[in-house]
C-alpha cells in the first residue's frame, strides 16, 4: 500500500524539521554567543545540505517518472486491457460496464457531460488505488490492474455541486476462474 | 533599519494599516469558526443541509485566501514604506474595493447560493442545478475581480515606488548585486520580498482577470465558448499565486522584527538574493502540480510541477527558515508572544512544506490528490504558519513585545499545539483515503472528523484570544 509508505516518509521528515526546531529553540534563550563564528559553521553544514538535498531530489525525480500514470492516455495500452468507458454528470457516473475479472487490467475513459468531476476508484477497503480527472471535451485514460476480487467504489474527487458528495458507483470484480478453481483444489487437498 | 531612524507613521496611513489588521483579525476568527463548523457537521454532530455545507466551504476558503492577502499585504505596507515612497490614498482604495468585493463575495454565497467553491472550476459557475443561478455566481465572481482590482492597484503602487527609488524592478530583486558587483548595499530583505510579491501578484491576478472575464462573459452569453482546460490552467496559476504570495508577504515581519530580538542582522545576503530569485521564478512555474490529475496536459509541464515543487523547498528550507534558525541560536533572544508566534510560523512553514512537496509527486498524488491530505498540509503551513506569523506581526503593531501576559502564553501553546493536531487529523484521514470537500463522511471516516473538531475549536478558542488582545491594545499602537 503506497500510502503507507507516504505516510512514514513523511513523518519521519516532519519529525526531523520538529527536531532542528526544538534544538534551536532550546538554545535560543541561552548565553549569547558571537554570531560570526555560529554562521560560519551553520553555513558551511548548509552547503553540504545543499547538496544532499540535490542529489536526492535527483535520484527521486528519475525513479518516480520512469512509471508515470499517463501511458494509457497517450495510447500506450496493456494488451488485453478491459477498457471501460466514464462519463462523470452532476452527479452520477455511467460506465460502458461495470464489472471486471480480478487480476483484469482496466482502463477507464473518464470524461465529463457538464462540469469537471474527479474519477476515484477506492479498493473494497475503501483505499483509494488511483484517480484522474473527468472533464467536458477530454478523455483522461486511467489504467489499473484490479487484483482483489469485489466490489470496488467510483467516488468523485472534484468538487461538482451540492451532491458531489453523493456521486459514487459500485464496480464489481469478480474471482479469477482459474483462481476459484486453484482455491476449491487447494481446499479439497486441505481436506 | 533601527527604530530611531523609522520616520512617524502618517495619522491616515496608521490608521489604514490598523483598520487592515482589525478587519484581518475579526475575519479570522470568523473563518476559523466556519472551518470547526464544516468539520463538526462532519462529524454527524450537528446535521448541516448539503447546499449550506457548500457555501460555507466557498466562503471559508474565498474568506481566507482573501483576508490572508489582505493581512500580508498590511505587513508588507508597514515595512516598505520605511524604504519606499508609498501612496496612502492606494492603501485605502484597496481597502474600499475589497470590502465591496466581500459584500459582493458574501450576497453571491448566502444570498445568491453560490456554493462553487472558492476555485469556481469552470463550467461550475453555470451550473448551480437549482442551487444557485448566473446573478448569484456573477455576484461571486464580480467580488473576486473588485479585490482583484484592489490589489493589482497596491502592488503597482509599490512597483512605482521601488522602481522610482531603485532604478527598477532588477534592481529591487538585488540582481546587479547578484549576478555583478553591485554599487553600494543590496536593497534590503522587505524590499526584495516586496519586489518578488509584486511581480508575481501582478502576473497572478492578471491571469485571474481574464478568467474571471471569460466566465463572466459565458454565463450570460453561453455561445460563447470556453475551454475548461484552459480556464483550469488559468485559475490554479491565480489561486497558487496568489496564495503563496501571502506568506512571501508576512514573513517580512520575521525579516524586520526578530533581528530586534536576537541583535542579529538579516542582510541581503548573495544566498538570499538568489533565494528570492528562484522563488520569483518558482512560485509562478509550479501551478501544474495542481494538474497532476490531468493526464491530457503535457508530460513534461506535469514533470515540471513535481520537478519545481521538490526545488520550491530549498529556499524556503534551507534559505529562509535556516536563516532564521542560524539567527536565533545562541543569541540570548527572550522569548515573548511577539517573538514566539514569528518562531512558530517559520516552523509551520517549514514543517507544513514536507508533505506539500512530497504530495507534488506523480505518483503520490495519484492516491492523494484532492484527499484530506491537500488540507493537510495547508492548514499546516497557513495555521501554524501564515496565520502565527500574522497574529504575532499584531501583537508587535500593538506594542505588546515584552508585555505578555499568562493568556498570552496559554493561548500559544494552545495554539501551536492543536494547530498541528487538527492539521494532523487531515494528513491522517489523506492516508485513510478520505476525500476532500465532502459535505457528508462515511461511518469509518467520522471519527477522523470528530477529534479534528475538538483540535479546530481549540485554535479558534486560542485565535480569539490573539484577536482580542490586539483589538484591545489598538489605543496603544506603534506610531511608527
Amino acid at each position: 500500500m503506497i500510502q503507507g509508505t507516504i505516510f512514514l516518509v513523511t513523518i519521519v521528515l516532519m519529525a526531523v524539521v520538529v527536531g532542528v526546531f526544538v534544538f534551536i529553540a532550546i538554545n535560543a534563550g541561552k548565553e549569547s554567543v558571537d554570531y560570526g563564528p555560529v554562521q560560519a559553521k551553520a553555513f558551511g553544514i548548509r552547503t553540504g545540505l545543499f547538496w544532499v538535498i540535490v542529489v536526492a531530489g535527483v535520484l527521486i525525480t528519475v525513479i518516480t517518472t520512469l512509471d508515470l500514470p499517463y501511458a494509457a492516455t497517450r495510447g500506450d495500452v496493456a494488451e488485453g486491457a478491459v477498457k471501460v468507458q466514464v462519463d462523470g454528470r452532476q452527479w452520477l457516473w455511467t460506465l460502458s460496464q461495470d464489472s471486471a475479472t480480478a487480476d483484469d487490467t482496466v482502463v477507464f475513459e473518464v470524461t465529463a457531460g457538464d462540469v469537471n468531476h474527479g474519477l476515484g476508484v477506492y479498493d473494497p477497503n475503501m483505499r483509494l488505488l488511483g484517480q484522474t480527472q473527468a472533464m467536458p471535451g477530454y478523455v483522461n485514460s486511467l489504467q489499473l490492474t484490479l487484483r482483489e476480487p469485489g466490489t470496488y467504489k467510483l467516488l468523485c474527487l472534484e468538487y461538482c455541486g451540492t451532491a458531489h458528495h453523493a456521486m459514487m458507483s459500485n464496480f464489481e470484480v469478480t474471482a479469477h476462474p482459474d483462481h476459484a478453481s486453484a482455491t476449491i483444489t487447494q481446499g479439497r487437498d486441505g481436506a | 533599519m533601527s527604530e530611531a531612524t523609522i520616520s512617524p507613521l502618517p495619522t491616515s496611513a496608521r490608521a489604514g494599516v490598523l483598520t487592515y489588521l482589525a478587519i484581518s483579525a475579526l475575519v479570522f476568527v470568523l473563518m476559523m469558526a466556519l472551518g470547526v463548523l464544516m468539520r463538526v457537521g462532519q462529524a454527524d454532530w450537528l446535521w448541516m443541509p448539503p447546499d449550506i455545507f457548500y457555501q460555507v466551504m466557498t466562503a471559508h476558503g474565498a474568506g481566507m485566501v482573501g483576508i490572508s492577502g489582505l493581512a500580508g499585504s498590511a505587513v508588507m505596507w508597514y515595512f516598505l514604506r520605511r524604504y519606499v515612497d508609498l501612496t496612502v490614498g492606494i492603501l485605502w482604495t484597496n481597502l474600499a474595493l475589497f470590502l465591496l468585493g466581500v459584500v459582493l463575495i458574501l450576497g453571491g454565497i448566502f444570498v445568491g447560493g453560490f456554493a462553487g467553491g472558492w476555485t469556481f472550476l469552470f463550467p461550475l459557475p453555470s451550473h448551480g442545478m437549482g442551487a444557485w443561478g448566473n446573478v448569484g455566481a456573477a455576484c461571486y465572481l464580480l467580488g473576486l475581480m473588485s479585490i482583484g482590482v484592489g490589489f493589482l492597484l497596491l502592488y503597482l503602487d509599490a512597483a512605482r515606488a521601488i522602481i522610482s527609488r531603485f532604478g527598477s524592478l532588477a534592481k529591487g530583486l538585488g540582481w546587479p548585486h547578484l549576478f555583478g558587483r553591485g554599487e553600494g548595499e543590496p536593497p534590503p530583505p522587505t524590499v526584495v520580498a516586496s519586489t518578488m510579491v509584486l511581480i508575481i501578484n501582478t502576473a497572478g491576478i492578471t491571469a485571474g482577470a481574464v478568467v474571471l472575464v471569460l466566465i463572466l462573459v459565458n454565463l450570460f452569453v453561453p455561445t460563447f465558448a470556453v475551454d475548461p482546460l484552459l480556464t483550469k490552467n488559468l485559475i490554479y496559476f491565480f489561486g497558487h499565486v496568489f496564495i503563496n504570495a501571502t506568506i512571501y508577504q508576512a514573513v517580512i515581519a520575521v525579516y524586520e522584527i526578530l533581528p530586534t530580538y536576537t541583535k542579529r542582522p538579516w542582510p541581503s545576503s548573495r544566498v538570499f538574493l538568489a533565494a528570492w530569485t528562484a522563488s520569483t521564478i518558482m512560485v509562478m512555474s509550479v501551478y501544474p502540480h495542481h494538474l497532476l490529475m490531468d493526464f491530457v496536459m503535457p508530460t513534461w509541464a506535469l514533470i515540471i510541477g513535481q520537478v519545481v515543487s521538490y526545488l520550491s523547498g530549498i529556499p524556503i528550507l534551507i534559505v529562509t527558515a535556516y536563516n532564521a534558525l542560524t539567527n536565533v541560536y545562541r543569541s540570548g533572544m527572550r522569548w515573548d508572544i511577539v517573538s514566539g508566534l514569528l518562531f512558530l510560523s517559520i516552523f509551520g512553514w517549514g514543517v507544513g512544506i514536507v508533505p506539500a512537496i512530497i504530495d507534488g509527486t506523480i505518483a503520490v498524488n495519484n492516491v492523494m490528490h484532492n484527499t484530506m491530505w491537500v488540507p493537510g498540509h495547508v492548514h499546516t503551513y497557513l495555521i501554524v504558519g501564515l496565520v502565527a506569523m500574522l497574529f504575532g506581526f499584531m501583537y508587535h503593531v500593538a506594542g505588546q513585545n515584552g508585555a505578555t501576559k499568562t493568556i498570552d502564553k496559554v493561548a500559544f501553546w494552545v495554539y501551536a499545539a492543536a494547530g498541528m493536531a487538527f492539521s494532523f487529523m487531515f494528513l491522517l484521514s489523506g492516508y485513510a483515503s478520505v476525500p476532500r470537500r465532502f459535505a457528508e463522511h462515511l461511518p469509518e471516516w467520522v471519527e477522523y472528523s470528530a477529534s479534528s473538531s475538538v483540535f479546530g475549536a481549540l485554535v479558534l478558542l486560542a485565535a480569539v484570544v490573539f484577536a482580542v488582545r490586539f483589538l484591545t491594545s489598538l489605543k496603544t499602537a506603534r506610531t511608527t
